[in-house]
């Protein structure tokens, strides 16, 4: 399985980016492989409407299994991700990428 | 006042609520005291200076913007659209694209670029537009439909309605949207003079100098109306003199004129003085924009 986390920096200690469409950084980690890997995504930052979008394009050519964020995704990019056979999970607010990682193992994230 | 080519006056502002509506509405009743004006309240996500004035309803249509529209039998996925659509409101999830129109800037580039035609553009209604006469007033508003993001499309087209109807009228307001980004741009461009109404606080000024930085990059000539004027300080008046920005009156804070305001009412004929800004600020106007008198 394929992980994605919406995240503030690129290793297992940062934390989540509570934010779909402006996370900073999609990791990705690859349960298989056991290697983490990163996506800068700042890129967003220069435009003032559909980041949401910009990103479920991103999210969708990388192919994830599972998404991890924190507040989840706005109106638009909910709509783009129905078309993507992809668990999310939500509310990893607060939390790095390996407490929220875990959290999902046991069961103690919301699954949108 | 009636040889001289068609002047067009936007009052706009940085800060919302300094009195931009309370300035529209006031001067166009006051010309059209003497003479046809048309007040276009160019506020289109909340307008409101049809609250002071009840009209005879003389047209009303809706107003339209284009967007793509994917036709899934001729579109083979190439993935040309969501790469040029710098606006993301095209993207490809696996043999899906989707639309986004309330992203979509109607700018064609995924449509003209589709080698297999599979993205016609379509109108997709935006807003309303109302015409109203009372008297010699001519009083064009519009509205933005709710969950609409782009207010400029519609600013642009009512702009249009008026050029095409009124472009003969020898003075025409444009009450614009608070703020500096693309709607009150979109507001300000053409106008020969833009009348900016602030309040003589810190917040006012903060505000007020970034619309004066917006005049000056759009290379409008503009003055300043304090409103509310004896609250706050005076940094306001520094500002506009260090700045060499002309103060083209200074409307008191009073009251009478909030309350006459909140009630829907027009308050120059109540307040002597404030009759003579409102002469003032037409008289500088027309005067500052050259060949206004024939």
């Amino acid at each position: 399985m394929k992980i994605a986390f919406t995240s503030e920096g690129t290793t297992w200690d940062s934390l989540i980016d509570p934010r779909f469409g402006r996370t900073e950084n999609i990791v990705l980690y690859n349960e298989e492989s056991k290697e983490l890997t990163s996506v800068d995504n700042s890129a967003v930052k220069n435009d003032a409407h559909g980041a949401g979008t910009a990103t479920a394009q991103k999210i969708f050519e990388l192919k994830p299994d599972v998404l991890i964020t924190g507040n989840g995704p706005g109106e638009n990019a909910a709509k783009a991700l129905k078309h993507l056979k992809m668990r999310i999970f939500t509310d990893a607010n607060n939390l790095t990428l390996r407490q929220a990682y875990n959290n999902y193992l046991s069961g103690n994230l919301k699954e949108v | 006042m009636t040889d001289r080519k068609p002047l067009k006056i936007a009052i706009a502002s940085g800060k919302g609520g300094t009195g931009k509506t309370t300035l529209s509405t006031n001067l166009a009743a006051y010309i059209a005291e003497q003479e046809e004006v048309v007040l276009v309240d160019l506020d289109v996500e909340e307008p409101n200076s049809g609250l002071f004035f009840k009209g005879e309803l003389i047209h009303e249509e809706a107003i339209f913007k284009m967007i793509p529209q994917w036709d899934e039998t001729k579109c083979t996925l190439c993935g040309i659209c969501p790469k040029v659509c710098n606006y993301h409101a095209v993207i490809q999830i696996g043999p899906t694209i989707l639309v986004f129109p309330e992203l979509c800037h109607s700018c064609y580039a995924c449509s003209d670029l589709c080698p297999t035609a599979a993205l016609p553009m379509i109108p997709k209604k935006t807003g309303t537009l109302r015409d109203f006469g009372i008297g010699n007033l001519h009083f064009v508003e519009s509205l933005l439909d709710i969950g609409e993001a782009q207010a400029v499309p519609l600013i642009s087209k009512t702009k249009k309605y008026v050029a095409a109807n009124y472009g003969n009228v020898s003075i025409t307001i444009f009450d614009s949207p608070p703020g500096t980004s693309c709607p009150v741009m979109e507001a300000t461009k053409h106008a020969d003079f833009v009348i900016l109404v602030t309040e003589p606080t810190p917040f006012g000024l903060h505000d007020l100098s970034l619309a004066v930085e917006t005049m000056r990059a759009l290379a409008r000539p503009f003055g300043v109306v304090i409103n509310r004027y004896g609250i706050g300080n005076d940094e306001v008046i520094m500002y506009c003199r260090e700045e060499n920005i002309p103060v083209l009156a200074k409307i008191p804070n009073n009251r009478k004129i909030a309350e006459l305001y909140s009630s829907g009412k027009l308050m120059y004929r109540d307040f002597p003085e404030v009759e003579n800004s409102l002469s003032d600020i037409l008289e500088y106007c027309v005067k500052e924009v050259k060949g206004g008198i024939a």
